[in-house]
């Protein structure tokens, strides 16, 4: 089942990733193209197989509920865009 | 001193024939000089490795040297790396200084290695050509006009040029193994869960796995002794003893059962490189190996299934780079919105973009059962193939790539093409399985042919032990590229 232009948009904006109709028209061939491929897997029937997820099982560690790390704001807020007074700064949400 | 093994390297470093500082210069030197053609290196900073290589002459002059410290290894620059610019190949970590070190780089800095620089590479590890990146593509050491393979290109290439004796890379598809087949060198990707994740930027969270690449099996067997071991931060890191990698190396391999698949010597194959690939098999059979015809029937199911699985997980690892907490942001928004919407079509290069909405497609309301869910029942029938021929032998062997490095740009706007480079790959990313390449001759354009190797859960050690036995009765592991003596 080939993907519509629309349906291209619809998992760009899902994706927020700004597309240009020119862009979207030359991915949506791509990406058809691509899930050619990907259908060869109905030619298998999987019927009453556990799928897999994981390579080693999915038990996962606990540990206890303490305080691992130290403060480290500084150290990860010089890598960041925009900062003010230790916050990350983002354009306004709230009008 | 370019051409020499690691454990040689260590033994020289230990007699103060040369120091950590005097060999560190030697491949800064190279670097200065080939990197320019080839472009396997993002950054490089003289003084940073200097410094560390001083240090380790310390350690050494003070006695308290192991195997690896004073040497050089370059790493993939997917390796976060405190002070030193880590970008993934990508326009979006342009601007990102590692604030700590992954666990692989805190292993290696521990173990008094240098670090020589981190390495070009496919944009978010998603290519089989090293042409994503935004630093430009990497060139093959072997032909300048053809690809190293990807998407850990810049580490292959800096080892065939030896601008480095060795480096790290890591294997979601083939990421080690098919650049290691294609640039003529040795690359081994561990068992899934032995290498640590811890600090390496994700791409498929449950195939990525951190491996050594180098010039031979031997060597690779010391860079794995310091990469494996346990760490809690890393939820799918696996706690069990310390092994030394290299013990094993010079059993003789009377009695070893080897796999040869039926499915990966047909159509697709091309010629010269099963050609090189039976006369490694032969030289197997004379080493007092025996082979046994095995089959893995859903093999040919692997690429299919690892396009719905890795975009699906790299679709919500890439959510993070949103232009708030790090990396690049665009300029010139309305909102918030815009804002996310402008960084990540100008941040994210068009392969990754392709890939992330291809796993937000099938993850979207609808598609689930159709994409993912059938994706992980293939994938426990692929496990369930390797189980069964593990019943009949120890090692399965066959082509690591189906053909010897292309042309730069011969298959950059042909998806699907570039995706089938990883179809003998694939298969063991997806079951967890150890698995690495080492050269077995060269094909068309007398460019290297990779000779794959997949061993059980934990085998590394056996594996190691039948790649050092065909390169103590081979060569090809010591073939270098012409051109790059200056």
């Amino acid at each position: 089942m080939p993907l519509s232009l629309e349906e291209v948009r619809r998992i760009a904006e899902l994706a927020r990733i700004g597309i240009s109709d020119a862009e979207a028209r030359a991915v949506q061939a791509q990406l058809n193209e691509i899930f050619g491929l990907i259908g060869q897997m109905q030619k298998v029937n999987t019927d009453g197989i556990e799928p897999m997820t994981h390579a080693q099982g999915s038990a996962s560690r606990l540990r206890e509920d303490a305080v691992t790390e130290g403060d480290q704001r500084e150290q990860f807020q010089a890598v960041a865009p925009q900062v003010e007074q230790g916050l990350y700064l983002v354009p306004k949400v709230i009008e | 001193m370019l051409n020499t093994p690691l454990k040689e390297l260590s033994a020289a470093l230990g007699q103060k024939k040369i120091s950590s500082a005097e060999l560190t210069k030697l491949f800064l030197d190279r670097i200065s000089k080939l990197n320019g053609a080839l472009n396997a290196f993002i950054t490089v900073d003289a003084e940073k490795s200097l410094a560390q290589a001083r240090a380790a002459d310390e350690r050494i002059a003070k006695g308290a040297a192991q195997p690896l410290t004073g040497i050089p290894v370059a790493h993939k620059d997917i390796f976060v790396t405190k002070g030193w610019l880590t970008t993934c190949g990508s326009k979006i970590l342009s601007n990102f200084v590692g604030p700590y070190d992954a666990h692989v780089i805190e292993r290696f800095n521990a173990s008094g290695a240098v670090v020589l620089g981190k390495t070009n590479m496919d944009e978010f590890a998603m290519g089989s050509s090293s042409e994503t990146s935004f630093y430009g593509p990497v060139k093959n050491p072997w032909n300048p006009d053809f690809v190293p393979g990807g998407s850990s290109g810049g580490s292959a290439a800096a080892i065939a040029a030896r601008m480095t004796p060795a480096a790290t890379g890591t294997d979601t598809g083939g990421s080690i193994r098919q650049p290691a087949a294609l640039s003529g060198l040795s690359g081994l990707k561990p068992t899934y869960g032995l290498v640590s994740r811890y600090g390496m930027v994700a791409f498929a969270s449950s195939l990525d796995q951190g491996g050594p690449m180098a010039k031979s099996a031997e060597d690779l067997a010391l860079l794995l002794n310091v990469m494996a071991g346990f760490d809690a931060r890393d939820s799918t890191s696996i706690e069990r003893p310390a092994e030394n990698y290299a013990r094993d190396l010079d059993k003789p391999l009377s009695g070893l059962r080897i796999g040869v698949p039926k499915e990966h010597f047909g159509e697709g194959l091309s010629a010269d490189v099963g050609k090189s690939v039976e006369t490694a098999l032969k030289e197997f059979e004379r080493l007092g190996a025996k082979r046994v015809s095995i089959s893995l029937p859903n093999s040919g199911l692997s690429v299919p299934a690892y396009y719905v699985i890795a975009p699906a997980e790299a679709s919500s690892n890439l959510s993070r780079f949103d232009g708030v907490r790090y990396g690049y942001r665009a300029s010139g928004y309305r909102d918030l919105a815009d804002m996310y919407r402008k960084t990540r079509a100008e941040g994210f290069g068009a392969e990754v973009r392709r890939r992330i909405l291809i796993g937000t497609y099938v993850l979207s309301h609808g598609y689930y059962d159709a994409y993912y869910l059938k994706a992980q029942k293939i994938r426990r029938l692929i496990a369930q193939d390797f189980v069964e021929a593990f019943k009949q032998c120890d090692v399965v062997i066959g082509p690591t790539s189906p053909t010897v490095a292309f042309r730069i740009g011969a298959k950059a706007a042909d998806p699907v093409q570039m995706y089938l480079n990883d179809i003998y790959t694939i298969p063991a990313n997806l079951a967890g399985l150890p698995a690495m390449s080492i050269p077995c001759g060269f094909g068309a354009g007398s460019l290297p042919v990779g000779l794959h190797i997949v061993g059980n859960y934990f085998a590394e050690v056996k594996m190691l032990n039948v790649a050092h036995q065909y390169q103590r009765a081979t060569d090809w592991h010591k073939r270098e590229p012409a051109g790059i003596h200056l």
